[in-house]
């Protein structure tokens, strides 16, 4: 396959399918617009950016001009207008992480890759391309440095271990977030923004090692609340009979529609917890 | 760092750790609905929608003396309370959980371990105000939130948590996930409406404010994921159990978010009131061989403090009379290897980058800083670049829609306060050369002072 192929499969016009899900997305809300977002990450994850034939496919589902689209599309940094690779790497160089290292797994990975900022990789025969971004402050400082690869985290990184994990990542080898699941491609990222759950929700664990450093150290000294009101036998049955009802309900509404069907999980998506991820709570 | 003290809250008899929002956080599937039952999840909502009127609710919030804990630390109850109920529009609640505040990292892991306590949250603040839309607003670049909230979600449908004629009580909730697209400033409530309603997320000129106008133009209640997670513990046991822990205005507990130059980062669920000296203690001490230079008490659009306010209690108004705010507990922590202009040219970057352009002074203020303070680091400051950088700073504080150019000038001016010596370094030596950068890192070999 050449480049230029390549380059051509990745780009899937938006087909039908995709505008029948961009209309249930706006059906969600109140007023349809209030969709847009969401929208905007469906068409990132068909054409993996932010396409001009995307801009027209929202505008026209919600009776926007395509200026109107454009000037939100380009507000926010999610939205890339280049294509992204199979993977986005950003690197947290805001002031705490940058501190802790950042600055220099960045500076490693630019040099490693041979791309600056916002670039990425030249497509090679077998390999995957990966987009490398700095990102801003991404709500894991206990974990500094963080590293994010397709918005999972990947936490405490060094250099060495970055350059590993890009390595991985463009031979296609199976990567873990440290505190989440297997990585998927940016576009099945964001399918999941969108508001599409792939039936992941359930690998990794329930937190990382920093998260529970109060909760250990209180358990260890029993430390706690005050006592506070206990949960009777009563609201015990109580709970039963709510569960025996649902569970009736869903049953006599079988087949149904329900606006919080586009919400739901597909059933039967349950997954074993990730094994052996380091930061697994215990 | 060796110290010892004395807990400073106001009831000496509550233990300094309480563990309520993170108490599941240890177990394993802790985000299944099965799990957070267990630990008598959703006994709150039984007892919220079939026991009481959401006035009670709301009541019940109000005498708790629950603050918001979204940085802004406004009373929960009496936010609530604003929502012209007479209004024939429809009520919305709407959760800001578009956590992005350097330094932040309190909400991210709460609704990855227990998105049902935010759920639940949710539930009870819509029963209060009597809304039957809710969305929660989270930030896009936490997928795995993202995915936690939305089976959560999910299963709260299957269980008839939410939907139409929730638990046999008459009342409905439709509750929505919308995950956002990666623009700091949608963490300030009305850009956040903008945003929601899938527009450019720029602040809106206030009043009225969302209580009266908010999504839709509507009666809106915005609140931070952990105040809304707080709701089903005040329900459950009460406005005085939740109110018997804190200092006199700064009811409850709250995540204290550790970060930094310490040895065991991470979440820290206390009571308001502990101290910075307290916390780090907890932590194990700040990494072995260096001291404590600066932190922030709340992210970093709080001014910075040093080692002198160790022993400030954290909470709204000590912090505030200490010449700082609490905000959001993220208490970034930095020993004396860092340059301090370094540091503060890194947040300056982000606000210029974050700024959303719509006022004058911050768009182009947090230009001519970053512009001012980039010459200092590199060791090629002018002559009055401190004087420059103060007047700048006076004239972007308070004269814009929102608070995002007063928080740019926060680590600017509290620095030049507490540092100025390392500023006025900056007229000929480099940040570089003056604090090796590598020796901050976490990788730098072990440094013993030579």
């Amino acid at each position: 396959m050449t480049q230029q192929q390549s380059r051509q499969v990745q780009t899937p016009p938006i087909s039908e399918d995709v505008r029948a899900e961009l209309v249930e997305i706006g059906t969600r809300y109140p007023q349809a617009r209030s969709g847009l977002l969401p929208m905007l990450h469906l068409v990132q994850s068909v054409q993996g950016r932010v396409t001009a034939e995307g801009i027209e496919a929202c505008a026209e589902v919600l009776g926007l001009s395509t200026a109107e689209v454009s000037g939100v599309a380009t507000f926010y940094t999610m939205y890339k207008r280049r294509p992204v690779g199979d993977y986005h790497v950003g690197v947290c160089t805001n002031t705490l992480c940058a501190v802790m290292g950042g600055d220099e797994i960045f500076e490693r990975l630019k040099d490693h890759l041979d791309v600056g900022n916002d670039e990425t990789t030249e497509p090679v025969d077998g390999l995957k391309d990966i987009t490398l971004e700095h990102v801003e402050c991404n709500a894991a400082c206990d974990y500094a440095p963080v590293v994010m690869v397709n918005w999972e985290f990947m936490d405490h990184q060094t250099p060495e271990s970055a350059v590993q994990l890009v390595d991985d990542l463009r031979q296609g080898n199976e990567v873990r977030s440290t505190r989440g699941p297997r990585i998927c491609t940016f576009r099945q990222a964001e399918r999941v923004l969108a508001g599409f759950p792939d039936g992941l929700a359930d690998e990794g664990p329930s937190a990382g090692i920093a998260s529970l450093n109060g909760l250990q150290l209180a358990q260890l000294n029993g430390w706690g609340p005050p006592p506070g009101r206990v949960g009777t036998d009563a609201d015990r049955a109580q709970a039963v009979a709510d569960q025996d009802r649902a569970a009736a309900q869903a049953t006599a509404e079988d087949g149904q529609e329900g606006a919080a069907a586009t919400q739901a999980s597909p059933a039967g998506t349950k997954h074993d917890d990730a094994p052996g991820t380091g930061d697994e709570a215990q | 760092m060796s110290t010892t003290s004395e807990p400073t809250t106001q009831h000496p008899e509550i233990d300094p750790l309480t563990p309520v929002l993170s108490a599941d956080w240890g177990e394993k599937r802790s985000w299944t609905r099965a799990v957070y039952e267990t630990g008598g999840g959703y006994d709150a909502l039984r007892r919220g929608l079939r026991e009481m009127t959401p006035e009670q609710v709301l009541t019940e919030v109000k005498e708790s003396g629950l603050r918001g804990r979204g940085g802004a630390g406004f009373p929960t109850g009496m936010k609530w309370g604003f929502i012209p109920q007479e209004n024939p529009n429809p009520k919305y609640l709407v959760v800001n959980a578009d956590e992005s505040e350097p330094g932040t990292c309190k909400d991210t892991p709460l609704m990855m371990a227990s998105p049902h306590l935010l759920v639940e949250g949710v539930i009870l603040a819509s029963y209060a105000i009597n809304a039957h839309h809710a969305f929660i607003y989270v930030r896009g670049e936490i997928l795995h939130v993202v995915r936690r909230l939305q089976q959560a979600v999910a299963e709260a449908y299957e269980a008839g948590y939410l939907g139409r004629d929730i638990l046999g009580t008459g009342y409905d909730l439709e509750v929505v996930v919308h995950a956002g697209a990666g623009a700091y400033i949608c963490g300030e409530e009305t850009a956040l409406l903008d945003s929601l309603e899938g527009r450019r997320g720029q602040p809106r000129l206030r009043p009225p404010f969302p209580a009266v106008a908010g999504l839709y133009a509507s009666p809106t209640v915005i609140n931070n994921v952990e105040s809304i997670a707080s709701v089903p513990g005040i329900v459950r046991h009460g406005a005085e159990w939740f109110a018997s822990m804190g200092t006199e205005k700064s009811k409850g507990y709250v995540l204290y978010s550790l970060s930094g130059h310490v040895r065991e980062p991470g979440q820290f669920e206390a009571p308001l009131g502990i101290t910075l000296r307290e916390l780090i203690d907890m932590a194990g001490g700040i990494r072995e061989g260096h001291e404590l230079k600066f932190w922030t008490p709340g992210g970093s659009s709080t001014p910075i403090l040093t080692a002198e306010h160790l022993d400030v209690p954290l909470d709204y108004e000590a912090v505030g009379a200490a010449g700082s705010m609490l905000g959001t507990r993220a208490l970034q922590v930095f020993d004396e290897t860092t340059s301090v202009v370094r540091a503060v040219l890194r947040w300056t970057e982000f606000y210029k980058h974050e700024s959303c352009g719509k006022c004058t002074p911050c768009r182009e203020g947090t230009w001519w800083l970053v512009q001012t303070l980039k010459r200092l680091e590199a060791g090629q400051g002018e002559e009055g670049d401190i004087e420059k950088l103060v007047d700048l700073c006076d004239n972007i504080l308070g004269r814009s829609f929102c608070a995002l150019g007063d928080g740019a000038t926060s680590p600017i001016t509290s620095a030049i306060e507490h540092f100025r010596g390392e500023f006025e370094a900056g007229m000929h030596t480099p940040a570089w050369e003056l604090f090796p950068y590598r020796a901050s890192s976490v990788f730098a070999p072990e440094v013993t002072p030579a």
